[in-house]
């Protein structure tokens, strides 16, 4: 269902300015959601002030500025910085993106404002619970299944029918789309959402897979595909470029095609 | 050492309060919005055929109400609802063959659609007015 408000204890309160580096010319301001499960207060945004002489120019390199020179608490996943891993994904200046791969200057605003990924239950800080994405992906079944023999040798595939996978192989797995989409917001338990359906349609159109009508099977329910209604929060979110909206209407077209 | 970390219960991410609104976003609420608008607007559109059904008295009150300058209003904001809403339909409808979904070409649409159901909106009171031969 559709919610305007946060529950009660999501409410974020204003919190703390921390002090600016001392000595400082050129400063460049974050504010940060931050949460912890150790006490019982409410969501809260921290100002915090970022050296630029001493800094790269990236938004995750401010947040490992921020933990290392004046908040050691802040909490938020970070690993490959070089857009191929996804674990910064969180909600930078009002859109879901990869820290690492957001340039500062990007963003337009004085103040870059940084929260989890939209509409997740928040384990600490940035760091959102993914369990239930990650239990959508599995459903779906994201590997290869045959019933023919194996060959001797690999599965052949032609140069035309591999040329089908790219824009969709690519997905690093990040959810900046999946919790983009309102639709996702307001039915996450019952509805696939975007990275898992693009997942899913990987395999719909892998020429190797045997198990395409099972897959659509899986799929056709007014809830797990069709709660898509095109806003495209996704395709304009995804930091790789990659177009979720449109394997989704591609996977709505399989089903159309399938029963005439 | 200390308690347990999860004595407390997990809130919830901020989401509508803080995502952006971008044009396609703003376009598929609109195209809600218009769509509940349209069964008010169905409503007003049942009273005036049954006012008509029923007596002469009754008929020139109503169109006395419709009439009004926020009669007019409410007719004109109904005419621009089910516009929007037409031209929104017709932009699903061409998604649905899977063209049109490109990043670039959707906010176009989106933009397109808000644009041309102002502009048609005005022309179809226009022409209303023209042949009504006045205000």
């Amino acid at each position: 269902m559709v919610e305007i408000t946060l529950p009660k204890n999501s409410k974020v309160h204003q919190g703390k300015v921390w002090p600016k580096p001392e000595g400082a010319k050129s400063l460049r301001e974050y504010k940060v959601y931050r949460w912890s499960p150790d006490d019982g207060d409410n969501p809260r945004v921290d100002t915090y002030y970022i050296d630029m002489d001493d800094c790269g120019p990236m938004v995750l390199d401010g947040l490992i500025y921020i933990k290392n020179k004046i908040d050691p608490t802040l909490t938020f996943r970070r690993s490959c910085r070089e857009g191929i891993c996804g674990s910064c994904a969180m909600n930078i200046d009002g859109t879901n993106t990869l820290a690492c791969t957001k340039g500062m200057d990007e963003v337009a605003q004085a103040a870059v404002k940084i929260y989890p990924l939209p509409h997740m239950p928040v384990v600490k800080d940035l760091v959102p619970d993914l369990s239930v994405p990650y239990a959508q992906l599995s459903s779906i079944e994201p590997w290869l299944q045959t019933v023919t023999p194996e060959p001797a040798t690999e599965w052949k595939q032609s140069h035309e029918d591999r040329t089908k996978l790219d824009g969709l192989y690519e997905c690093i797995l990040c959810f900046c789309c999946q919790t983009s989409c309102p639709s996702y917001w307001w039915n996450g338990e019952r509805y696939l959402g975007p990275a898992v359906l693009l997942q899913a349609y990987r395999w719909l159109i892998d020429s190797r897979d045997e198990a395409t009508g099972e897959r659509l099977d899986n799929l056709e329910d007014p809830f797990r595909l069709y709660r898509c209604h095109t806003i495209m929060n996704c395709t304009q979110a995804c930091p790789k470029g990659l177009n979720p909206a449109k394997a989704i209407a591609n996977i709505k077209k399989m089903m159309v095609e399938r029963r005439v | 050492m200390s308690k347990s970390s999860t004595i407390h219960a997990r809130p919830l991410s901020p989401h509508l309060q803080i995502y952006r609104l971008i044009p396609t976003m703003l376009m598929s609420i609109v195209h809600r919005i218009t769509g509940s608008a349209l069964y008010f607007g169905v409503v007003l559109f049942v009273v005036w055929l049954a006012a008509a059904a029923s007596s002469k008295e009754t008929f020139d009150l109503v169109n006395g109400v419709y009439g009004s300058w926020f009669g007019r209003l409410v007719l004109f904001g109904f005419t621009w609802a089910l516009l929007h809403h037409m031209l929104g339909g017709m932009r699903h409808l061409i998604w649905d063959t899977g063209r049109g979904l490109e990043k670039a070409t959707t906010t176009k649409m989106a933009k397109a659609t808000l644009a041309a159901s102002i502009v048609l909106t005005i022309l179809v009171w226009i022409a209303g007015y023209a042949v009504r031969g006045g205000f």
